[in-house]
């Protein structure tokens, strides 16, 4: 494992068994995580993405299983863990988990402070006061005014933003390396959004974390993520840093996935939307999963499944309109928009 | 020219509240505005605002508590006749926020779809409400087969798809969308705004468009009302709110908007509102008053002439 590579998924396959069928989650999928960065998984749901990384804090559901590949995490394979006593030595204390929706993670009958309580205690080793008095610290830290009172109310008595905001103490109070969040502000207002995610790029900076974002909205990224990697149907299409995939997306899919955005659109104009529906991963998937959406395919999308181009050291992409020999395609009109905005530099 | 422009509904000073007389909650207090025949009113804030109260009151699930609320200049709120509540249940119709939730899963859509016709037309032969249904479902882009399914077999977009079809199967005028894209994935949204503003065009159906995100609101909507606390804050054109704010909320919720652009999102100044910046002693209410032509915003005499110079 290269030095700053603190998570890093190789070949990771995932398959479910639903009816007596096999469902491919996740196909061969590699991606490296940077120690500190922020990084943004971006897909349409169903495309895999919380698959995905709830595999590396082994919570798949039970009919899941990881039927090939590597998961790395200090030169431990976390592909190789069976028991949860092997997996409590990293969920929370090293990758914690901040889920989508506060009102089912938080426990409704028990007082906020001691569910903060409770992993202050499993992870930190407190006792007593001293761990009640860091409980209130969390509190504290993720924004809540007036800690001390706060602390001793129910789950009920707070806001959604004001919950998602002790979701996020409890998983840091774990002290974590790694803190994923899978769509932290789907259920959330757009001005409590925008706080929670402020929220979480300071804690990342205090705290040293590396964060992983889950997201279905390209829109919500541009201002946390370091780097973006886009999933379709089980599989990273494009991967880079956040200004190369908005200023110069190269995969049809991110180009549908930007321009099918609201901030983007002319009123009195439709929408760009994407046609179809994404693959039944029951069955094996030949060539690109994308081709029967994608107006630009080109006739081996059908066939071979594309590797992926190298656009940049940092930036690559799995189509085959990167290959030289594949004609030159012109992106659609916002995509345009986007490069002009980037000033080239990206292009 | 808005002076010429046919009211549809008109909202005098309403006012909803929750609880028991003596505390009650004021959710909507004292809310005026109309919208026009053909428009997309849009009616923004956050949640706990009333904007859902508004919409509900004005379909008459939520009983008012003060104002009127006026549809082609009849009065619909408070106690009507049998004939007028038919006609409101017939010309204006809801379509909800999550379509999971908003779909009886023990029903086939058929049932779903025609459920509302089976109210108004009690004796409809059997071959014409199934007709209708196969209408209403190619008219949001579905296939007529699809009638012998359950919701569960369908996906967030297509169950969306289904809500509308049950409200347009009425054939309604006026149609109260409750943050219809709200619980949906961004590639399906645009599907559903597409088709939403596809029927408008097509039937000059007119809209109340309720959501929370300013930037969804914007692309539909042809008006915007800012709603804060059951007040409302400001009320324009779409453009014009976009293009000079006046009220602090307005501006706090507009720079909330995430932007798909990294370099613009990483200078942006997150703006917060602080409610105590607006209080107004008791005997001296805030005014209700336009700035600009159709550019309506909530202040104190002092407020009003910092906004004016705003303008300038």
């Amino acid at each position: 494992m290269k030095e700053n590579v603190i998570l890093s998924f190789e070949d990771l396959d995932i398959r479910f068994s639903l009816r007596g069928q096999v469902l491919n989650a996740i196909r061969g999928v590699s991606l490296d995580v940077y120690r500190g960065e922020s990084l943004a998984i971006v897909g349409e749901s169903g495309s895999g993405k919380s698959v995905f990384t709830k595999s590396a804090i082994g919570l798949l559901d039970a009919n899941g299983t990881i039927a090939g590949g590597h998961i790395w995490y200090n030169d431990k394979d976390l592909v190789t863990f069976r028991t949860e006593k092997e997996w409590l030595t990293i969920r929370g204390k090293e990758i914690a988990m901040v889920m989508q929706d506060p009102m089912t993670s938080l426990n409704p009958l028990i007082p906020v402070g001691d569910q903060i309580l409770e992993a202050v205690v499993l992870h930190q080793g407190l006792r007593g006061a001293a761990a009640k008095r860091a409980a209130v610290e969390a509190l504290r830290a993720v924004g809540i005014q007036e800690p001390e009172r706060r602390y001793k109310q129910y789950p009920h008595e707070f806001s959604g933003g004001m919950r998602q905001r002790v979701v996020i103490a409890i998983a840091i109070a774990c002290r974590p390396k790694i803190l994923i969040c899978d769509e932290p502000t789907t259920a959330l207002d757009v001005t409590i959004q925008a706080q929670i995610l402020d929220l979480i790029k300071e804690l990342q900076q205090k705290l040293e974390l590396t964060t992983i974002y889950i997201t279905h909205d390209l829109g919500v990224v541009a201002n946390v993520a370091d780097r973006i990697a886009v999933m379709y149907a089980g599989d990273f299409v494009e991967v880079g840093r956040c200004e190369e995939v908005f200023y110069d997306p190269r995969h049809p899919y991110t180009w549908a996935l930007l321009s099918s955005l609201p901030q983007l659109g002319v009123k009195g104009e439709n929408l760009y939307s994407i046609r179809g529906t994404p693959p039944n991963l029951f069955y094996a998937v030949k060539g690109d999963a994308f081709a029967p959406r994608n107006p630009w395919a080109l006739k081996i999308d059908y066939l071979k499944r594309p590797p992926y181009f190298q656009v940049s050291e940092t930036h690559k992409a799995r189509t085959w309109l990167l290959d030289p020999r594949a004609p030159k395609v012109d992106p659609p009109e916002h995509i345009r928009q986007l490069r002009e905005k980037g000033g080239g530099r990206y292009a | 020219m808005p002076e010429k422009r046919e009211k549809l509904v008109e909202v005098q000073n309403l006012t909803v509240t929750f609880g028991p007389r003596r505390r009650a909650f004021k959710a909507v207090d004292d809310v005026s505005f109309d919208i026009y025949k053909g428009e997309t009113f849009g009616l923004v804030g956050e949640s706990g605002s009333g904007k859902t109260t508004i919409g509900r009151a004005i379909i008459r699930v939520n009983p008012v508590a003060g104002g009127v609320v006026k549809y082609r200049g009849e009065v619909i709120s408070g106690r009507v006749s049998r004939e007028t509540d038919q006609r409101v249940i017939r010309n204006i119709q809801m379509v909800f926020q999550d379509p999971i939730s908003s779909l009886n899963e023990r029903a086939k859509v058929d049932y779903i779809v025609s459920e509302g016709l089976a109210s108004i037309h009690k004796h409809m032969p059997e071959a014409e409400r199934k007709e209708r249904v196969a209408k209403a479902l190619q008219d949001v882009g579905l296939l007529p087969e699809f009638a012998s399914r359950f919701p569960h077999e369908f996906s967030g977009g297509q169950r969306q798809r289904i809500g509308i079809a049950r409200a347009l199967i009425m054939e309604p005028e006026f149609v109260i969308a409750d943050e219809p894209i709200s619980a949906l994935d961004v590639s399906i949204r645009a599907q559903v705004l597409n088709l939403m503003s596809a029927l408008q065009k097509e039937r000059g159906l007119t809209y109340l468009f309720i959501a929370h995100d300013l930037s969804v609101v914007r692309f539909i909507s042809d008006r915007i009302a800012v709603i804060y606390q059951g007040k409302l804050m400001e009320l324009a054109d779409s453009e014009q709110l976009f293009a000079h704010p006046l009220h602090p909320y307005t501006r706090a919720l507009l720079s909330a908007i995430p932007m798909p652009d990294p370099v613009t999102e990483r200078k942006k100044k997150l703006l917060v509102y602080d409610p105590a910046q607006n209080k107004y002693p008791a005997n001296d209410p805030p005014l209700w008053e336009e700035l600009e032509p159709g550019h309506f915003v909530r202040g104190s005499q002092r407020e009003m002439d910092e906004y004016r110079k705003m303008l300038l």
